[in-house]
């Protein structure tokens, strides 16, 4: 079966997914903070927050990863005194999360502004503290609106992951690279990794049409 | 320091451009006869083949195509011996077909969502008038589509741009490339990065003022 590599293809699927979740994690978190800087009324946020976003949207994400994981190694080197030793795991999800911010912070920008406001105004009235605002009456129509770009992003997400095997991490492609060129035999070992990339895609899309649909406000 | 490796960054950003330039037009000769089929021959049997290539060229990432076409095909070695070999040993028509492959699929589902847009009325007006299904496309469906479709295409064609940086991976000096092995042999690693993102956002910046203009001289009138 596939030559007995299998099983290292399997545990390279499994470093993949981590890296995704946890690319998705930070970048969540980040895409929020960039977005709450572009909807803020402070002219220096919204400015700062639109050049770091217009940057990384306009730089490739091979790129991305790259400056992230050699220049910041070089950054932390001269900040800390001597060599620190950044694992291309945490420097490919943090690059990733980036990338995923600078795009999700324009979807949650534009889900926010589709929620009608005067909603938020009824609920001041009837004396809801701002943080309950936030949880019960925009979190819930923000998700719904920002569903599709979000989807969309964690499946380009999905695919940007096989870029970190070119700074070394141990990756799903990594594991094709190696089981390639022990065998000598590339076309069968990158037709697997591409049948698993799309099972990984096709999979998160059934869950994101069922995310949809749950999603969806009855007033629709 | 910096000026005697300029030369060799410039002509990786023309090689970028190239690469771009050929991989855009493959795309856009399939995505046309792909969409031609996709919207206005449903019933032929070609719908199934182009649904399943659009599906597992947009599931996958750039970076296995690139890679399978160039590492994955060398492994018959019939092909090896075959008329194509001098083509396809070279990494950029490797890249070339991967990356318009790509755009092919991506493009495609851009023009069949346009195409859908144009109301029906005047389908049906051309159907009236006795023209070929052929006819009707290339000359009503096909421009209107490709007006509405301007805004998104931009997108796809800053994508591609993106996507280029991946050939690094199969050996091909663009940009990325040509950073990489300055950086290998200088160890300027934040400089030459730096410069190599700027030529990035340069060509941006050239991409989306080309759009702009061409959407201000023939773009959507529905404003």
């Amino acid at each position: 079966m596939l030559y007995g590599y299998l099983p290292q293809l399997l545990a390279g699927t499994w470093v993949t997914i981590q890296l995704a979740f946890t690319a998705l994690l930070f970048g969540t978190l980040l895409g929020f903070l960039f977005a709450l800087a572009k909807l803020s009324n402070n002219k220096v946020c919204y400015i700062i927050a639109e050049i770091i976003t217009s940057f990384i949207r306009g730089l490739p994400e091979l790129l991305i990863i790259f400056m992230v994981y050699f220049a910041g190694t070089i950054v932390l080197a001269k900040l800390w005194g001597s060599y620190v030793n950044v694992s291309p795991f945490f420097s490919g999800a943090l690059a990733l999360a980036f990338i995923f911010s600078a795009y999700l912070a324009e979807t949650l920008r534009g889900a926010y502004l589709a929620i009608e406001q005067g909603q938020l105004i009824a609920a001041r009235a009837y004396g809801f503290t701002a943080g309950q605002c936030f949880w019960r009456i925009t979190l819930p129509q923000m998700w719904h609106y920002a569903l599709p770009g979000f989807g969309n992003l964690w499946l380009v997400l999905i695919k940007d992951t096989a870029i970190v095997s070119l700074i070394g991490l141990s990756d799903l492609m990594s594991a094709t690279h190696v089981a390639s060129a022990a065998t000598a035999k590339p076309f069968i070992f990158y037709l697997t990794a591409g049948a698993i990339y799309l099972a990984l895609t096709s999979l998160s899309m059934i869950i994101l049409r069922y995310a949809t649909q749950r999603s969806a406000m009855r007033h629709d | 320091m910096l000026q005697q490796y300029l030369p060799a960054m410039l002509k990786g950003m023309f090689c970028t451009i190239e690469l771009v330039s050929c991989a855009l037009a493959v795309g856009i000769l399939l995505a046309i006869i792909m969409a031609f089929v996709l919207t206005l021959k449903k019933t032929s049997r070609w719908c199934g083949p182009f649904k399943t290539f659009i599906f597992v060229f947009r599931g996958t990432p750039v970076l296995i195509q690139i890679v399978i076409i160039y590492y994955g095909l060398g492994q018959f070695v019939w092909l090896q011996h075959s008329v194509l070999w001098p083509l396809l040993k070279q990494p950029f028509f490797c890249a070339v077909m991967a990356l318009g492959l790509n755009t092919a699929a991506y493009t495609t589902e851009l023009l069949v969502g346009s195409i859908r847009a144009i109301p029906k009325g005047q389908v049906a007006a051309c159907y009236a008038m006795g023209m070929s299904t052929w006819l009707m496309y290339r000359r009503i469906i096909l421009p209107h589509a490709m007006r509405l479709a301007l805004p998104a295409y931009s997108n796809e064609v800053i994508m591609v741009l993106k996507a280029t940086s991946l050939a690094s991976a199969i050996t091909l000096l663009e940009l990325t490339g040509t950073a990489q092995s300055i950086i290998g042999q200088t160890y300027m690693t934040i400089p030459f990065l730096l410069l190599a993102g700027g030529f990035y956002l340069l060509l941006n910046s050239v991409f989306i003022g080309v759009f702009k203009w061409v959407e201000h001289c023939y773009g959507s009138t529905n404003k």
